[in-house]
């Protein structure tokens, strides 16, 4: 079986992100930039059915700018096969990732895409179920266990009240969670060997996608700010004060 | 202009999600219809029906529908919205399961998530983790979104609409339900619970959460909640999770026990309206946005705190 896993690099899920004072986004100039976490964990799932046997081949996949050719390195590092690099300094709606996954996917065939259930700096939750539309394939999303066997592939999900299993027929897409694995640090080796595998580089006009963005930004702005409050001594207090409150 | 709304339920009742997601269609404007797709779902249906400012249900039944498949609420949905200018759905995982693939199918760019409705085409979202507030505007003939519950109040259930049943298309889709393990609970549902008290890592282990937790839970009428951490850990079950990936919550009461308040923990919890933390560590930044902070042992202030209220 052949695996498609597209990375998406973004800010490091440890960096306090700042927004500009023009209100015109989020400051990432000298920001440390990694993948999104959920990327590493689809990244690492593909591995491990690599290594159990079942996959033969692992691609990876990136839309983004030059630097975005640094993810796919550390997910070639991580044991991914060959990496795909479609190159683009705008940023790109999930809508128009999707369409341009379409395409990879019609001309790499892969039976089953693994990608993350979010990213965590639009945090929108929507490419993996965008592209099983548009291919009309099933999808089994925020995945805690995947599971092939005869030809069909059962996910585990995280649902509101628990887990939920589904089996979908092949080819199918799957979107990650936090528990589905614990993704491997690269090896030095291994990071060395990276360094040789072929990344290709395409651009979005290669499969004929409009990437124009359907949301305008209106403006970005900071949370209100939530005031720390004051200690309390001892337990007895504490309630005392939400009592006052009406709290409890 | 019309909008229709996707009810998230479990065929027996309806979540106050959907509720939320009516206030928040009648921010938008114009008439609203309410989908209830499921199976044995009557109930439900009537129940839709009462929500305030709904002018009619929407009923389909089928076994693809028990489970709410995306596929086949897809299936369902698309050709429905020839008579809607908008989808709304909940941001449940039911919603951000299904209504992407809707989006992806009409060619419309989904707004995931809206904490704000500026007019009929301008929405707010957080995005960062709620670190940072987006205010975007769409250029689709149709808007997409999900909305986020706790900024939305829950529409009151005093209304009369009419009840239609529906057709849904009955496959075969390609995917199948197999089992669920859905944890049983009297305790009230993390998203609508009223208060929680919410456990990480410094509980120690699975037995020292339930030991320590349950009685103050069972004593508040409390939904239970977890860090990441303490999931990750094995303490409590995923459903528990409050944070960025897991339950966005903003209860009147949340009282975050040995949690120390990851950016990721305070984007789920940051909209409460009381926070307490009870954390040994006086430098934890849970305390940042705590209005009641405890500085003690939790093994002791905890069973003090249940003896207490």
């Amino acid at each position: 079986m052949k695996v498609l896993v597209p990375v998406k690099r973004v800010i490091d899920y440890n960096v306090k992100v700042r927004v500009k004072s023009d209100q015109s986004g989020v400051d990432l100039a000298n920001v440390k930039m990694s993948m999104n976490p959920f990327d590493e964990i689809s990244v690492e799932e593909a591995v491990r059915l690599k290594e159990k046997g079942a996959v033969e081949e692992i691609v990876v996949v990136s839309i983004g700018p030059q630097q975005a050719q640094e993810t796919l390195r550390t997910a070639l590092a991580m044991g991914a096969d060959r990496g795909i690099l479609i190159k683009t300094d705008d940023a790109v709606e999930p809508l128009a990732v999707a369409k341009i996954l379409e395409k990879v996917i019609g001309e790499e065939s892969p039976e089953l895409v693994i990608l993350g259930k979010q990213a965590i700096d639009d945090d929108s939750n929507q490419t993996g179920q965008m592209l099983a539309a548009l291919l009309d394939w099933p999808q089994g999303t925020f995945a805690s266990e995947v599971v092939l066997e005869d030809g069909k592939i059962n996910v585990t999900r995280e649902i509101d009240g628990g887990l939920q299993t589904l089996s979908l027929q092949t080819p199918a897409i799957v979107t990650t969670d936090l528990r589905l694995n614990e993704p491997r640090y690269a090896s030095l080796p291994n990071i060395m060997k990276a360094k040789k595998k072929p990344i290709d580089e395409k651009a979005p006009g290669d499969y004929g996608v409009d990437t124009a963005a359907r949301l305008s930004v209106v403006k970005v702005t900071e949370p209100p700010v939530r005031e720390a409050g004051e200690k309390v001594e001892d337990v007895a207090e504490l309630v005392t004060k939400l009592k006052a409150k009406g709290a409890i | 202009m019309a909008v229709l709304v996707i009810a998230d339920h479990d065929n027996a009742t309806l979540t106050d999600a959907t509720h939320k997601t009516v206030t928040a269609a009648k921010a938008f404007g114009g008439d609203i219809d309410v989908l209830v797709a499921g199976k044995g779902a009557g109930d439900v249906a009537a129940a839709a029906a009462k929500i305030d400012g709904v002018r009619k249900v929407l009923h389909a039944e089928g076994d693809a529908y028990e489970k709410q498949l995306a596929e086949a609420m897809e299936a369902l949905i698309v050709p429905l919205m020839d008579g809607y200018d908008a989808l709304f759905s909940p941001a449940t995982t039911m919603g951000k399961n299904v209504t992407p693939r809707i989006a992806a199918k009409l060619d419309v760019m989904q707004i995931s998530d809206i904490t704000g409705i500026e007019g009929t085409d301008t929405f707010e979202r957080p995005i960062y983790a709620g670190n940072a507030i987006m205010t975007v505007k769409s250029s689709d003939p149709k808007k997409v979104v999900t909305v986020r519950g706790t900024a939305f109040d829950a529409a009151g259930e005093t209304g009369s609409a009419s009840v239609e049943t529906i057709d849904a298309p009955a496959g075969p889709f390609k995917s199948a339900f197999v089992e669920e393990k859905i944890v049983q609970s009297d305790r009230p549902e993390l998203t609508s619970a009223k208060t929680i008290v919410s456990g990480g890592r410094a509980l120690g282990s699975k037995e020292e959460f339930d030991r320590l937790m349950i009685p103050l839970a069972d004593k508040l009428g409390a939904g239970i909640g977890a860090s990441r951490a303490a999931v990750d850990a094995g303490y409590a079950p995923n459903d528990y999770q409050v944070g960025q990936t897991g339950k966005i919550v903003a209860p009147e009461l949340y009282i975050a026990i040995g949690i120390s308040g990851a950016i990721q923990h305070l984007a789920g919890m940051k909209d409460s309206k009381i926070i307490v933390a009870i954390n040994k560590d006086e430098e934890a930044p849970i305390f940042q946005v705590a209005d009641y902070g405890l500085v003690a042992d939790l093994f002791s202030a905890v069973p003090e705190l249940t003896e207490a209220v």
